[in-house]
């Protein structure tokens, strides 16, 4: 049933990549995204990590992807025209891809059987849940690197509007 | 029961695809676009190391990840609608003041 589970919504992950590849305009690309974070949002849930597969889809797939599908709108980018990349790219940067992609998968394969199998949930001890652990650990040890992330997006928002603010 | 190296190796695929879309694409959202999957895949690999080792670090670094991609995404639109504004592109080929 788990390994259904992970085949199911891996390859459905890897399907939805290809699409974002292969598609030409960018409102696809931006949907297939949606895809790809959706079924990854269910294998986080496979392996225990209950918060972050709800944060997944209310942060990634709801705030950012609508901000990213928001931009496309407002730009009204259109079909990208096929152009002869730089040269660089296709020389070396597809083969680099397939040897780091290569080279990922012989090290995960050969190490694989040091580390384990998962079992479905997952959830570290049955007592408490997920977010009651996450959120004691995030309010006692790091609290100041919580702190610090909303001093961040406090910076991020301002440079957002300062950016975005027109010129006069 | 799913080795974690099965999830592992799904990680490395999505980041190759996200590379060879980062590579291939001309459209400099569609870039951006990518961008995001490559962190996706490596926060996959997070998740299934603190799964492996029954620790929390793991996820709460990919909590700081998410953080820092919402901040970025917003930031980096801010400026990928400047660039419109200045270029009335969104070509990255067309984008090239800065080459020699």
């Amino acid at each position: 049933m788990h390994l259904a589970l992970f085949f199911i919504f891996g390859g459905l992950a890897v399907l939805a990549a290809l699409n974002l590849l292969l598609q030409r305009h960018p409102i696809n690309s931006a949907l297939s995204l949606v895809v790809v974070m959706m079924s990854l949002a269910v294998l986080y849930w496979s392996l225990g990590a209950e918060f972050l597969a709800a944060a997944q889809i209310i942060v990634y797939s709801g705030a950012v992807m609508v901000l990213f599908v928001f931009v496309i709108m407002l730009l009204n980018a259109g079909e990208e025209e096929r152009t002869r990349g730089s040269k660089i790219a296709s020389i070396a940067g597809f083969p680099g891809a397939a040897a780091i992609f290569c080279l990922l998968s012989f090290v995960f394969l050969s190490e694989g059987h040091k580390l384990g199998l998962s079992h479905l949930g997952g959830s570290l001890d049955e007592a408490s849940s997920n977010i009651s652990q996450i959120s004691s650990l995030l309010f006692t040890d790091l609290l100041l690197p919580f702190e610090v992330t909303s001093v961040l997006i406090l910076v991020a928002i301002l440079g957002a509007v300062v950016l975005a603010k027109k010129e006069r | 029961m799913v080795p974690i190296s099965y999830y592992l190796v799904l990680a490395a695929i999505l980041f190759s695809l996200g590379i060879a879309a980062y590579l291939v694409k001309r459209n400099v959202i569609t870039i951006f676009i990518s961008i995001e999957l490559m962190l996706n895949a490596v926060n996959l690999t997070f998740i299934a190391f603190a799964h492996q080792w029954n620790k929390l670090n793991g996820q709460i670094f990919v909590f700081f990840v998410m953080v820092v991609a919402a901040a970025e995404a917003a930031v980096g639109l801010a400026i990928i609608i400047a660039l419109f504004r200045s270029r009335q592109t969104l070509n990255v080929d067309q984008v090239n003041l800065l080459k020699g």
